[in-house]
């Protein structure tokens, strides 16, 4: 029944001057989004609407899902399509629209018909009086409400006419595209791919950096994160994978600095790291799965110590979520499912058994200084050595 | 070079398996239940596996269930027994080191009513018989004891089991799970008093997906697959032909003239690998000697080191070993053998286990033992705390 899809855009259709630009970006994702269903569509801007329309059989279900992972997007309207027959053949095709989308009809309804043609013999307080009409003669159980209907009946007289009533809300947000680039810290947890697709969501284009540590993390661990950045991926598009050989820093880490200082001074590595490698393509910023106080090194004083080797700014879209709050919105977005495989990632291998809590940055400076003679030449080593992987 | 030391966990497929089920597949690829020609030629597939397989167990071709593997066959021999008897009584016994394929249908069975008892162990993981004779009932229908531990290779007393059992009630149901010694030892259950006796191919070089039980005649189970009445209804569905006569292919290159001598020949390198490995510091062997063991399993514990980093750290150098069991190596949980014979808290996160086949040589063997020369003063110098 339905041919296409009216995509509604929120905030995108009050940026001034730079609209196109983020149009340009909404319709782009939505053509990357599609492209991955069974079905072609065509999908163009069009008098401030986005439409995409199939040109081949399609899949309802499989192209809502696909649209939802869309950001930028707030509602996607099923459209049922027709070409211009006369009147009676709008009406039959209204009245066998409303027949099989509402099986219960006792509701009210306001028909809101819109000339975009001009040469339409009706104008659209015609149609809308002889559909309304038309409508309580072969429907007896419902009632018009012209202020407050429960069913608000679009009929739009383009070309073609599309008649459509019903919503599905997207993921709101900005297009990917139209914010610039950020690198994430990709764990093999929870928190960091629901970072990624917070900042993801305000339009930011993703990299992403994954510390290995072979023979202490396995291939396992790799492929878990190699999955979750796909799952990113489907809201983000694509993203490249930066896999970082992390075992020699760690282990000269463990060798020369204290052991309950291991993870924050390994923190700050991670991020050095990750920045270098940002910089190197181009991104604005780092991102992290951060949460204040869920583990030691994530409490104020070991944030403010890792902190303090950045340049560029860090994002913490978790900061203040509650670990189910986590957990909820990866359920949502799909890849809690992924995250709880029981694959050991870097950060739990060396773990003190009292790691500080509350470390002083002058002491950690102080003891980072005992890497002195081999840090550099570790440090490009492990810059040089990265693999990048690209995921679709 | 590389060092496959995992073949507990499966074997690679011979190449006339893989000729054989190729074959079945492109060639004689008709239901064996159909009635033309094409039905026919596949059907003699599995009657050539049957007969290979009861020859290589001194039994009838008709007492052999193909199934889908060793779990299927477990889970069939324990539940199917419990089903058949249930009205006779209520009681199983069953050793606490079975693999999961066993201890899960016990499981179940608890969870149905019946009443289970678990034999404890001694250090090397052998059943106590003592507890056996205490245990056994007048309600007691079935007893569970595996051939070979998948995990230390420890060879239980089947045979003193068998007759402890049938002495005290012929009727009693003996089922064992020879997984991990069938291929590995001459097994004739008439002569064991064994009733049930479950085989996987994928261990002993045939297909993944394939496996047997063995039904002594007239041994009482219900089917727990049912369907089309394939098999004389104790298996329903169309048999996996290609497996099947892969599986009978691999039996047949194993169960030949040449036997003994490959086996001797696998007692002499697990000897050698074990004396070797004891020379190293710090390093624990679990389970038996000489012929107390399987052939092809040997059990380390390497105190200090993490298992699963050494496992990674092998395989960094292609050299592929389990930690304890492969199959519970997805489990975060701690191994259920080494739990019940009592070993060191501090080795059981820190076991590997070797596992050889036919064509493990000496110098896959060296290999290792000079890795691990070099691997485990590293791995210990770096150790959580």
């Amino acid at each position: 029944m339905y041919k296409a899809f009216l995509i509604k855009y929120g905030e995108i259709g009050v940026k001034g001057k730079n609209r196109y630009l983020f149009e340009d970006a909404l319709v782009r994702q939505i053509r990357y989004a599609l492209k991955k269903t069974d079905g072609e569509f065509e999908v163009t801007k069009e008098n401030g609407r986005i439409y995409a329309t199939a040109v081949s059989d399609f899949d309802f279900d499989e192209a809502v899902e696909a649209l939802k992972t869309v950001f930028g997007i707030i509602g996607i309207c099923p459209v049922v399509q027709i070409e211009d027959n006369g009147f009676d053949d709008l009406a039959d095709t209204v009245i066998k629209y409303f027949d099989s989308a509402y099986p219960d009809k006792h509701f009210s309804f306001k028909v809101n018909a819109r000339r975009a043609r001009k040469n339409y013999p009706m104008d659209s307080m015609e149609i809308n009086m002889e559909m309304g009409g038309r409508l309580l003669d072969a429907f007896p159980e419902l009632s018009v409400d012209v202020h407050n209907p429960d069913v608000l009946l679009q009929i739009e007289i383009r070309n073609k006419i599309n008649i459509y009533s019903t919503e599905i809300p997207g993921p709101g947000g900005m297009p990917v595209g139209t914010a610039g680039k950020a690198m994430l810290l990709l764990s093999g947890g929870i928190d960091s791919p629901v970072a990624g697709y917070m900042v993801a969501k305000r339009g930011v284009e993703l990299e992403a950096t994954y510390f290995h540590a072979p023979p202490y993390t396995s291939e396992r661990a790799k492929q878990k994160v190699i999955d979750l950045a796909k799952l990113v991926a489907k809201y983000s598009g694509p993203i490249t994978l930066n896999v970082v050989n992390f075992t020699d820093i760690q282990l000269a880490i463990y060798e020369k600095c204290p052991h309950d200082e291991l993870t924050i001074i390994m923190r700050r590595y991670m991020m050095r790291i990750a920045e270098e490698l940002g910089k190197e393509s181009g991104c604005l910023g780092l991102v992290t799965g951060e949460s204040i106080g869920q583990v030691a090194s994530q409490t104020m004083h070991s944030l403010y110590c890792t902190n303090e080797v950045c340049t560029m700014p860090v994002f913490r879209p978790v900061i203040g979520f509650d670990k189910q709050e986590i957990i909820d919105l990866s359920e949502k977005i799909g890849t809690y499912e992924t995250s709880i495989q029981p694959f050991e990632d870097c950060c739990t291998i060396f773990v003190a058994k009292h790691p500080v809590t509350k470390p002083n940055l002058n002491i950690i400076q102080r003891d980072e200084h005992n890497l002195d003679d081999c840090i550099d030449e570790l440090f490009k080593t492990a810059i040089e050595t990265t693999e990048k992987i690209r995921i679709e | 070079m590389e060092a496959y030391l995992d073949n507990s966990a499966t074997t690679k497929c011979a190449r006339e398996v893989v000729e054989t089920v190729v074959k079945a597949m492109q060639d004689d690829y008709g239901n064996p239940s159909s009635k033309h020609m094409k039905g026919v030629d596949a059907e003699q597939y599995i009657k050539q596996a049957a007969a290979t397989i009861a020859r290589s167990l001194k039994c009838q071709e008709k007492e052999l269930v193909f199934t889908s593997g060793g779990t299927e066959s477990n889970n069939m021999a324990i539940i199917g027994t419990a089903m058949a008897n249930k009205r006779r009584g209520n009681h199983v016994i069953v050793s606490s080191v079975e693999h999961s394929s066993v201890k899960e249908p016990f499981n179940f069975l608890e969870e149905q009513g019946f009443r289970v008892t678990y034999l404890p162990v001694d250090a090397q993981g052998r059943v106590s018989i003592d507890a056996l004779r205490e245990a056994l009932d007048s309600e007691t229908i079935l007893v569970s004891v595996m051939y070979a531990n998948n995990e230390i290779g420890t060879v239980e007393p089947i045979e003193e089991i068998g007759q402890i059992v049938k002495q005290f009630n012929p009727e009693i149901v003996y089922h064992v799970d020879a997984i991990q010694a069938y291929g590995k030892f001459k097994i004739v259950p008439k002569k064991l008093n064994i009733d049930l006796l479950s085989v996987s191919g994928h261990k002993i070089h045939g297909p993944k997906g394939t496996g047997f039980l063995y039904v002594k005649e007239k041994t009482k189970i219900k089917p727990i697959i049912l369907g089309g009445g394939q098999q004389k209804a104790m298996r329903s569905g169309t048999e996996n032909v290609p497996g099947i006569a892969g599986l009978g292919v691999a039996a047949g290159l194993i169960y030949n003239s040449a036997f003994d001598e490959k086996i001797q020949k696998m007692y002499d390198l697990r000897s050698y690998f074990i004396e070797e490995l004891q020379k190293l510091p710090d390093v624990t062997i679990n389970g038996c000697m000489g012929r107390e063991s399987a052939p092809h399993i040997v059990s380390a514990s390497f105190r200090g080191v993490r298992a699963e980093v050494l496992l990674h750290a092998l395989e960094d150098r292609k050299i592929y070993v389990s930690s304890g069991s492969a199959c519970s190596s997805n489990k975060p949980g701690l191994s259920n053998t080494l739990v019940a014979i009592h070993l060191d808290p501090d080795l059981l996160d820190s076991t590997i286990r070797f596992s050889f086949s036919f064509e493990t040589t000496k110098e896959e063997l060296d290999m290792t033992l000079e890795a691990l020369k070099e691997l485990l003063p590293v791995l210990r110098k770096y150790t959580r705390h």
